[in-house]
């Protein structure tokens, strides 16, 4: 049997609150940051997941519907951000919010040469002042997933159920999905749901009572409310769906509520994980008393919890690319070349820098003459993207181009050793101070010519 | 290392320099024949008597012809340089050079730059090499406005005297530049208008940073014992240095943001080629590097006319004014007279003309004996460094 060996999640740490959306819906969601999108946060989910991992996955599938490339590989700048092996297969997965939990029933199925990280990503955007903006939510999950004996959730059983529907579509042509007629859907999801539950249940073995908590994910609140009452789910079975803090995540959504029902699962509990759109799907999963290493450093609670709320809803769509807005009067950033990209691989993507066997200074970035005591050729791979940081110096760059000025700069000085200028991410310009504590962040530095320009940057520690 | 220099060998028995500013009406061409035809006005020669060209430019073009072309200078050589905010000062150095060795007999070092026809708003120069996206996207301002901070926690300053510092040297240069009519700015800045300017980076407001500007500046050259045939009064080269540091400030922990390592090496370098012990007491006037305030600050002690930790207070004392003991850019800087990158440092040196042959008017020092240049280029951490030392005799 197939189970979870490790898992992670993401909530960036930006929030809409929507009492500012016209005065739509509750609470309050979440909103990648202006320099984050699909990738940048599955790779955040990603280092939660592999952190301590024995065994690189020999799979990765990469699902969302916002795909920041069209055209290119997306589970490739993932691949190379977590610093995989060249023969790891990778695929994206696309067009519906069913695909994250799909890439999850798939990995259970696909472990033949060694573990697979499934991840499910999305930035959810709707038409200013709809529904699916306000309802939406962007967050990010990754599973590994492999053979059970140490796994810390086994899965159990596994059912799906497709069917053509047209319940929400979006041509390349448009901007923004739609939806059809909620009552129709209902009409249609429904039984996909209680379908896809019962097989689930029939696979692994249990009846609806064994089950400790049930997390549904749905386009329409009311679906999940009609299936708990047809299936007899008590309420206490029910899972929290994250709306009012998180909002409903895309792709990445059934995942989010799974990670955080595993953040909080004891040994023998039975969890069952469905999603409806296009069909459904539905996974069963049985906790094992191995559940504590599979945990990230993160809990999806403590994502929620660190965040900073209120940002202004102009702010939200110029960030979105929905509002045109006055460009600084500095030159558009230029598109950076494939050649010097790729030659530098392992220092964008993944952050690794250099040690010098000589002297064991880091180089940031690596250096062939060591920048303290000029040995030549004698560097060591230094992969520093877990390292942890510093503030030495700062400035708050109020003429630098950004989509979110003033630019917060510093140089940063790593615990382990070594230097660094970058810039600073999900950061207040009035509370940086020297001696922040920083950890490093995969961002999206800027967009020229359609290249999306992915590296590092440093943020407060989460 | 073997640093020899060229003390005394070569002299400058010329200069031009355009106003500074916004020259809507000029392009680089232009700026390029008034200065290269008032250098030679002032050598008294015609310019076909010209053996060789240094021409320097950041931004404004590329390689000799942007200066044969509208000059008409015929078939003769013309070396394009290049080296940050040094540039200007790089033209000269290569040019003196080329007299001393006695390659050419008399040669022009010429700089140019047009930055206000780009549209934006600081420098802004990419350079247009294909990067890997990786690289810091850090203005001017912002990399040197590191400097402030880190000097006020090392020396024990509160940031309103930090502040106040800063300003004073703001307040100095623009009422240098007030006194001279080439300068981009020619008003005294109250400081209360200094201190209520809109942010830029860090601490530094919009008057903490030198003016951006269009402008050309230029030098001829010979060797000394040449030197009678074109003046009465040259000017005589007596060190000239330049470093390019090892750009590590950003990669190694122990650099403090305190100081350009660089300069303190260009400096100890022209100290040696002039013989000078005590530049605090030898060198009569200075114009100085101060892209920004806190750079002008960290300066005074990098080239040794202030002791470590006591800049500020000589600031403070007035000691770098033009009644203090040491004047400091009587021309208004950078920060008044503006900042046409490879101008600046032609025009460092046009004041040093001005002044030790008495024609400095309304801001005339009294008697200098050496008077120096420092001309920057880079961030601090990432930078280069050009140091000379010149005198009447």
């Amino acid at each position: 049997m197939a189970g979870i060996l490790r898992y992670g999640a993401y909530v960036p740490y930006c929030r809409l609150r929507r009492s500012a959306l016209s005065g739509r819906g509750q609470g309050e969601r979440s909103v990648a940051s202006f320099d984050e999108d699909a990738t940048s946060m599955a790779v955040e989910a990603g280092r939660e997941a592999l952190r301590s991992s024995e065994q690189p996955p020999a799979e990765v599938l990469l699902a969302s519907t916002s795909h920041p490339y069209a055209e290119k590989l997306n589970s490739a700048v993932l691949h190379a951000a977590l610093d995989l092996p060249a023969g790891t297969c990778t695929a994206d997965l696309a067009s519906s919010s069913r695909s994250g939990l799909a890439a999850l029933a798939m990995a259970s199925r696909l472990k033949s040469r060694g573990p697979v990280l499934a991840c499910a990503a999305d930035v959810v955007v709707g038409a200013p002042m709809g529904p699916r903006e306000s309802a939406g939510g962007d967050a990010a999950c990754a599973f590994l997933v492999g053979d059970g004996a140490r796994c810390g959730a086994e899965i159990v059983g596994t059912a799906s159920h497709t069917e053509e529907l047209l319940d929400v579509w979006r041509g390349p042509e448009q901007p923004f999905a739609r939806q059809w007629e909620e009552r129709f859907v209902q009409r249609r999801l429904l039984p996909a749901l209680e379908s896809a539950l019962r097989r689930s249940l029939q696979a692994s073995g249990l009846r609806i009572a064994d089950l400790t908590r049930a997390a549904v994910d749905t386009s329409h609140r009311k679906i999940a409310f009609a299936l708990a009452k047809s299936a007899g789910l008590q309420p206490h079975q029910f899972a929290d769906d994250l709306a009012g803090s998180v909002g409903r995540s895309g792709a990445a959504h059934a995942g989010l509520l799974l990670a955080n029902l595993l953040d909080e699962a004891a040994p023998g509990d039975r969890i069952a994980v469905l999603c409806a759109a296009d069909g459904a799907e539905a996974v069963v999963l049985e906790i094992t008393e191995h559940i504590r290493e599979a945990r990230p450093r993160h809990a999806v609670s403590a994502w929620i919890e660190a965040k900073h709320s209120g940002i202004p809803y102009e702010t939200y769509l110029k960030w979105r690319g929905i509002l045109p807005f006055e460009p600084p009067r500095r030159p558009d950033p230029p598109r950076p070349a494939a050649p010097p990209m790729s030659r530098a691989e392992r220092w964008k993507y993944a952050f690794v820098g250099a040690r010098c066997r000589s002297c064991g200074a880091t180089n940031l970035p690596p250096q062939r003459v060591c920048v303290q005591c000029g040995a030549v050729d004698v560097m060591d791979d230094a992969p520093y993207a877990d390292a942890t940081a510093r503030v030495a110096t700062y400035t708050v760059d109020h003429l630098a181009y950004s989509l979110q000025q003033p630019v917060v700069a510093a140089v940063v000085d790593f615990d382990q050793g070594g230097r660094f200028a970058c810039e600073l991410a999900d950061v207040d310009p009035r509370r940086v101070a020297i001696g922040q504590e920083l950890e490093m962040t995969f961002r999206r530095l800027y967009t020229s010519d359609g290249v999306r320009n992915y590296f590092w940057k440093a943020r407060p520690r989460r | 290392m073997a640093s020899r220099g060229i003390r005394d060998r070569v002299a400058i028995v010329g200069m031009g320099c355009t106003r500074f500013g916004e020259h809507w009406d000029r392009g680089a061409s232009d700026l390029l024949v008034e200065a290269a035809l008032g250098a030679c006005a002032s050598a008294r020669i015609d310019r076909e008597e010209i053996d060789a060209y240094w021409l320097g430019t950041l931004t404004s073009g590329r390689s000799g012809l942007l200066l044969s072309e509208p000059l008409k200078t015929g078939y003769k050589p013309i070396t394009r340089v290049e080296n940050f905010c040094a540039t200007g000062s790089e033209a000269l150095r290569n040019a003196a050079y080329a007299v001393a060795c006695s390659a050419y007999d008399l040669v022009m070092a010429i700089g140019v730059e047009k930055l206000k026809d780009s549209g934006y708003s600081g420098l802004a120069s990419g350079g247009g090499v294909p990067t890997d996206g990786t690289q810091s996207s850090m203005t001017a301002p912002a990399t040197f406005s590191l400097l402030a901070p880190a000097y006020a926690k090392k020396y024990g300053l509160d940031e309103d005297t930090l502040r106040q510092v800063l300003t004073r040297i703001a307040c100095k240069n623009h009422a240098n530049g007030a006194r001279n009519p080439k300068a981009q700015y020619q008003r005294a800045v109250p400081p209360e208008k200094i201190e209520g300017a809109p942010k830029v980076a860090g601490m530094l407001g919009v008057f903490d940073c030198s003016g951006v500007s269009d402008g050309a500046a230029a030098a001829i050259l010979c060797r000394t014992e040449d030197a009678h045939k074109y003046s009465d009064n040259p000017l005589l080269i007596k060190a000239l240095s330049f470093i390019a540091g090892p750009a590590d400030g950003a990669k190694r922990q122990d650099y403090d943001y305190t100081s350009f390592p660089e300069v303190v090496a260009s400096a100890a370098d022209a100290y040696s080629q002039a013989g000078i012990r005590d530049a605090r007491e030898e060198i009569s006037m200075a114009e100085v590097h101060d892209c920004f305030t806190p750079t002008e600050l960290v300066l005074m002690e990098d080239l040794g006319f202030s002791r470590r930790g006591h800049a500020w207070r000589d600031t403070l004392d007035g000691r770098f004014e033009i009644g203090g003991a040491q004047p400091v850019n009587p021309d208004g800087g950078l920060k008044s007279f503006g900042h046409p990158i490879g101008a600046s440092g032609l025009r460092m040196m046009y004041e040093m003309w001005l002044q030790f042959r008495g024609e400095a008017d309304q801001r005339q020092l009294n008697a200098p004996k050496l008077g120096l240049t420092h001309n920057l280029g880079g961030a601090p951490g990432r930078c280069v460094s050009f140091v000379s030392v010149v005198g009447a005799n």
